[in-house]
């Protein structure tokens, strides 16, 4: 796809602000992310970089501003645009009665992918749950619960990404995978929107955003 | 979204909170001890004459499961709420009613029915006649389901609070009089040996029209709440 004008991107925020309480996060916010962009949203804690996130999904309602997605307002094509949105958040969704695989399986059901035993399989061995498939979520730790969640971007067919402090209780090698993938994700022309701490080592370098 | 996926999508919904459920036993053992004990009290502290039992069994039977309901309901969004699998069911590429709906079957399943089912064993214990337990029977297969659907509203309304359970109590109990009335009166006449298929079709009426407006509600709901 060219890109040539603001317009023609998928995503788009126009004059975006957010109010917390009696402070003021961030105003007149323009973001555009063009296919095969990774945006990397950087801030101090209590920026509103979560808060950010959560208006460009919208879980949120902006306080002024709109979010556009292939130029439609967001409320107005909310199941158009949830097909294509995956979202981590703080707290990654996964149940703790639950095992890995069963979590999975119910994620991939709930957003309308199918995905068969061995594809399962597969990418639970990926994301380093291979042993643990059958093991309720609540006995693993919080990296490998962190990973459960972390394990949808393997099947994800979405096209945005949109993830909150991915790299939470990931060890270094698991990072390394993350990346390899976000970039992977990138290549096909995905989108992504995130927030880390860390510094990541991504080619080509992720669009940055201070807040 | 193609319908298939949403059925899917429901039925994974559904399955997923019926194991859980299964999984967090003690959770749904609660309101079906809770109605067991306020049910079986009631002979203790009123005298065990069977004149004046029989004919309260109805009111204190329909109180009781009720109260068991309204104490089982909070956990409805709690848990998802608390973990972030809300927030993937807003997000997911589902009709939301849709989901909700699942959740408030698989919850019913899992908390209104058992008390359906235990009810004429109650019955029993407090002499009520035995020409009223298809009433009490019908009357509960109706009212239980219109219970959770109002209860599910509330519940989306104060899932994010610290302490919703007043809130919540002051939010649905309202809603639960004319359930409550209704179905005794069908228990009671059925007891008395009139026909109670009047008061049955009011209380079907009244699930037709809980099934139909709560999970829009519910959903609305839940989409403040969690913003």
């Amino acid at each position: 796809m060219v890109a040539e004008a603001a317009d023609a991107a998928p995503l788009r925020t126009r004059a975006l602000g957010c109010v917390r309480g009696y402070r003021r996060l961030f105003e007149s916010l323009e973001i555009t992310l063009q296919p095969g962009e990774v945006l990397l949203v950087e801030g101090a804690n209590g920026a509103g970089k979560t808060s950010l996130l959560r208006l460009l999904c919208g879980l949120a309602l902006p306080t002024e501003g709109e979010v556009y997605w292939h130029g439609e307002p967001l409320p107005r094509c909310r199941l158009e645009f949830q097909q294509s949105l995956l979202y981590l958040g703080h707290t990654p969704g996964v149940k703790l009665e639950l095992s890995p695989r069963e979590n999975l399986r119910f994620l991939a059901a709930l957003h309308g992918l199918s995905v068969n035993p061995q594809q399962l399989d597969d990418i639970l061995d990926t994301v380093g749950l291979y042993g643990f498939e059958t093991v309720p979520a609540r006995a693993l730790s919080a990296g490998q619960r962190r990973r459960i969640a972390l394990a949808r971007l393997w099947f994800a067919e979405q096209a945005l990404w949109v993830l909150d402090e991915p790299f939470t209780a990931i060890d270094r090698a698991g990072v390394a995978r993350l990346e390899a993938r976000l970039m992977e994700h990138a290549a096909r022309g995905g989108m992504a929107v995130l927030t880390s701490h860390q510094a990541l080592q991504l080619t080509p370098a992720p669009r940055r955003l201070a807040l | 979204m193609s319908a298939p996926s949403t059925g899917r999508a429901f039925l994974a919904l559904l399955h997923r909170d019926l194991s859980l459920a299964v999984r967090n036993r003690g959770e749904l053992v609660n309101p079906l001890v809770f109605f067991l004990v306020v049910v079986s009290l009631f002979p203790l502290g009123v005298g065990p004459g069977p004149n004046l039992l029989g004919s309260i069994a109805p009111g204190v039977i329909w109180v009781a499961a009720l109260l068991a309901s309204l104490l089982s309901m909070e956990r409805l969004f709690r848990s998802d709420f608390d973990d972030g699998s809300l927030e993937q069911l807003l997000l997911s590429p589902q009709p939301l009613p849709v989901l909700v709906l699942a959740k408030v079957l698989a919850h019913w399943l899992t908390s209104g029915l058992p008390l359906v089912l235990m009810s004429p064993l109650l019955g029993l214990l407090l002499y009520l006649p035995g020409r009223a337990v298809p009433a009490l029977l019908a009357s509960l297969m109706m009212g239980t389901p219109i219970l959770s659907l109002i209860g599910a509203i509330g519940v989306a309304l104060t899932v994010g609070l610290q302490r919703g359970g007043i809130l919540l109590t002051l939010l649905i109990l309202p809603l639960y009089v004319p359930v409550l009335i209704f179905a005794t009166a069908a228990v009671t006449a059925a007891a008395e040996g009139f026909a109670y298929n009047g008061q049955i079709a009011i209380l079907g009426a009244g699930l037709a029209a809980a099934l139909t407006l709560s999970p829009l509600a519910t959903a609305a709901a839940l989409r403040i709440m969690v913003q």
